[in-house]
């Protein structure tokens, strides 16, 4: 057996190298260039605000896509959860970053994720709540990102030049999320009768939690438009939207659920509070 | 699709065409299974251009093909552009640890 | 090369000679066959055997490092394990693909895997107790799978080299990952570096085990090496990553769990210790710490998911009924 070094032996009976896989080598930073400064005009506070409670809404999001692993309906879905899990938890990173710059503490980004209780998230409560069967996640999923994509369209015209950069990256991301939750909804409303059953289920179980997300940012006649159409195409019905409950996550109101879910996301950074990884 | 397949829930299986920046034709990949035509692209999408990799894909039963669109092309690939850690040279490892 | 295949080439099954020679000679020339060409019926069962296992190792894989995603301590090594965690679902679907190249179909392997008449790598049978552990199994795991897997770029069988050389390309980062992870602990707190050298403690003797049994007791490799779909020996491959690994534990300051290793000057390799062959043994005969657990989860996974990919089923019919409809009218 020869000695060659084990990845130079990858390059072997390739000559037309690899085009064959047709690897694309550049990656774009989306911050690259970008002043970090707080523009004239801009309030820090509102800025980090708005950044730290989008910033939450995210990892939330994120934390409960990343529960699916392994335990995903197909193997193709494992891949396109994680696919919009990790565009999810990218936008958390940005936005934390962009909140440690502009709120005067100066904090990473993993401050704000391991080391705040459940009373300082701002995330919104649909965002905590368990996955549930995989049509409550598409709906809750439909819902979010409908909602946020309406939201980052609007901050992708931002005064502050790394807000405008997160949100309009955002929004690719966003509208292929909003696209992969629809089509399942589809899928799952117009299928079997089970899966009419739980899709219907799992628009009612959201649809309690909605009136907070436009209270959050209105984007009410957006999304109720959108799940119009989605509802339809599914041959559900559309539930009324709720009285908004008592409680809002942007104030730090939460469900239990929050609680349990930090409790996990934080427990090995807590235990090491001085260790780096 | 077979009737076993159908009997069992499978998904057909779909064979994947992904056309790199730098090739001039369509390369075959590999293939997976969906249940329909937009469900094959969408997971062409997430398994077979994770990397940057590809503009245009085409996916294909038995039957039929089926190919994206040039205007889709943005939120269906940009996505993947900045994903840096999915390439080696991210890593910060000293040059002398052999064989790494 | 003496051929070794024994149930394919001559008249007596009725296949003519020439198909069976040219397989014969697509072999000897070191090149590939591809699906539609003539194999004898062994070929391909070994090889359906061995890529969908290979699959489904990646497939369990998943769990003992998918666990710690939701507790990564970082957000930035969290983003790196969801997305190694995802290659390892994306690697299983290729080497699934290859596989069905064969005529197997993937619901169908899915439940041999599941029956326990096809299996896992051994070493997804060993429980992660910590998050060195994620760093560990990278170094460790991923290490002795590219060992394992760039011979295997070279395997006979086009489909199947071909998914190993995506692989690879995926998986090398995979284990820069890891050995990083650890570093970076390495040089931490009295606590994180204790974790680490726990680990190493624990996956160092599974890790060699994963190249399988000695070469004396592997009855069915002669045939797999003169088909060219394995491409060199258990020990051969055991002996390399002994030989990688040994100067990456000494830079990351980390002792490896074996009295006997060292280096023996005459041979120009590392003299090492003799696993436990009854623990893998044990192991493969499902008496793993973890083999229930990883079982009994991909069934929950896929028994769950029935509703759904059955709904998907129903609606792409639905949809194909009524273009048809459309057309008629």
């Amino acid at each position: 057996m020869s000695d060659d070094h084990v990845y130079l032996s990858l390059a072997e009976g390739h000559e037309d190298g690899d085009a064959r896989w047709a690897f694309g080598t550049g990656f774009e930073d989306p911050l690259y260039g970008v002043s970090t400064a707080v523009p004239e005009g801009v309030d820090p506070a509102e800025l980090a605000a708005c950044c730290l409670a989008l910033g939450d809404d995210a990892l939330v999001t994120a934390q409960r896509l990343a529960e699916w692993t392994t335990r995903a309906p197909e193997l193709e879905e494992e891949v396109a959860l994680a696919n919009i899990g990790l565009d999810l938890l990218g936008q958390a990173r940005l936005l934390y970053a962009r909140c440690g710059q502009v709120d005067g503490t100066e904090r990473g980004e993993d401050a704000y994720a391991y080391f705040r209780d459940a009373d300082d998230f701002r995330s919104v409560r649909l965002a905590e709540l368990p996955n549930g069967d995989f049509a409550f996640s598409m709906a809750r999923l439909l819902v979010l990102s409908a909602w946020r994509l309406a939201h980052f369209e609007r901050l992708a015209a931002s005064a502050d030049p790394v807000l405008a950069a997160v949100a309009a990256k955002g929004v690719k991301e966003l509208t292929y999320h909003r696209q992969y939750a629809a089509e399942w909804v589809v899928r799952l409303g117009d299928g079997t009768a089970e899966s009419r059953r739980r899709m219907q289920a799992g628009l009612d179980q959201v649809m309690p939690y909605v009136s907070e997300l436009f209270a959050a940012y209105d984007a009410g006649e957006t999304v109720l438009a959108v799940l119009r159409q989605v509802t339809e195409a599914a041959t559900l019905s559309l539930p009324a939207v709720p009285e908004a409950a008592a409680g809002s996550g942007r104030e730090g109101e939460h469900t239990e659920h929050l609680a349990a879910l930090l409790a996990d996301l934080q427990s090995v950074a807590r235990a090491h509070p001085e260790a780096t990884w | 699709m077979s009737d076993t397949q159908a009997k069992k829930g499978g998904w057909p299986l779909y064979e994947v065409f992904v056309r790199g920046k730098r090739g001039l034709n369509h390369v075959h990949v590999g293939s997976l299974h969906a249940a329909d035509d937009r469900m094959a692209l969408t997971h062409a999408r997430d398994l077979y251009t994770r990397r940057n990799e590809g503009v245009s894909i085409w996916v294909v039963r038995s039957e039929n093909i089926a190919a994206s669109t040039r205007d889709e092309k943005d939120p269906f690939f940009d996505p993947s552009a900045d994903k840096v850690y999915r390439h080696p040279t991210f890593y910060d490892i000293p040059d002398d640890v052999p064989h790494i | 090369m003496a051929a070794l295949q024994t149930d394919s080439t001559t008249a007596a099954d009725g296949t003519p000679p020439d198909l069976a020679q040219r397989f014969d000679d697509t072999i000897a020339r070191d090149q590939r066959i591809e699906p539609r060409d003539w194999m004898p019926d062994g070929y391909r069962k070994t090889l359906i055997r061995q890529v969908a296992q290979h699959a489904h190792s990646e497939i369990i894989g998943m769990q003992p490092e998918g666990e710690w995603i939701t507790r990564a301590p970082s957000l930035r090594r969290k983003a790196i394990l969801f997305a190694k965690v995802q290659d390892e679902a994306g690697h299983g679907l290729y080497l699934y693909s290859a596989a069905e190249t064969l005529g197997a179909d993937r619901t169908d392997l899915t439940e041999r895997l599941l029956e326990g008449r096809q299996k896992y790598s051994s070493i997804f049978n060993y429980p992660t107790l910590s998050f060195a552990d994620v760093g560990v199994i990278g170094w460790f795991v991923d290490g002795a799978a590219i060992c394992n897997q760039v011979p295997l770029c070279r395997s006979s069988y086009g489909p199947y080299a071909r998914a190993m050389v995506r692989i690879c390309k995926e998986e090398s980062f995979h284990q820069r990952q890891g050995y990083e992870l650890l570093m970076t602990m390495m040089r931490g707190t009295d606590a994180q570096r204790e974790m680490v050298q726990d680990a190493v403690n624990r996956w160092w003797w599974p890790s060699l085990m994963m190249f399988g049994p000695p070469d004396d007791s592997s009855p069915n490799s002669a045939q797999s090496m003169a088909w060219k779909i394995k491409r060199h020996s258990n020990d051969e491959l055991r002996q390399r990553f002994v030989d990688m690994t040994v100067p990456q534990a000494e830079k990351l300051g980390v002792t490896l769990p074996d009295p006997e290793l060292r280096w023996n000057e005459e041979r120009g390799r590392h003299d090492f210790g003799t696993p436990d062959w009854d623990e893998l043994m044990r192991v493969i005969k499902g008496d793993g710490p973890c083999n229930t657990e990883r079982i009994e989860r991909r069934r929950a996974a896929h028994e769950e998911g029935a509703w759904v990919r059955e709904a998907a089923v129903a609606h792409a019919a639905k949809q194909a009924a009524e273009k048809q409809n459309g057309a008629v009218a």
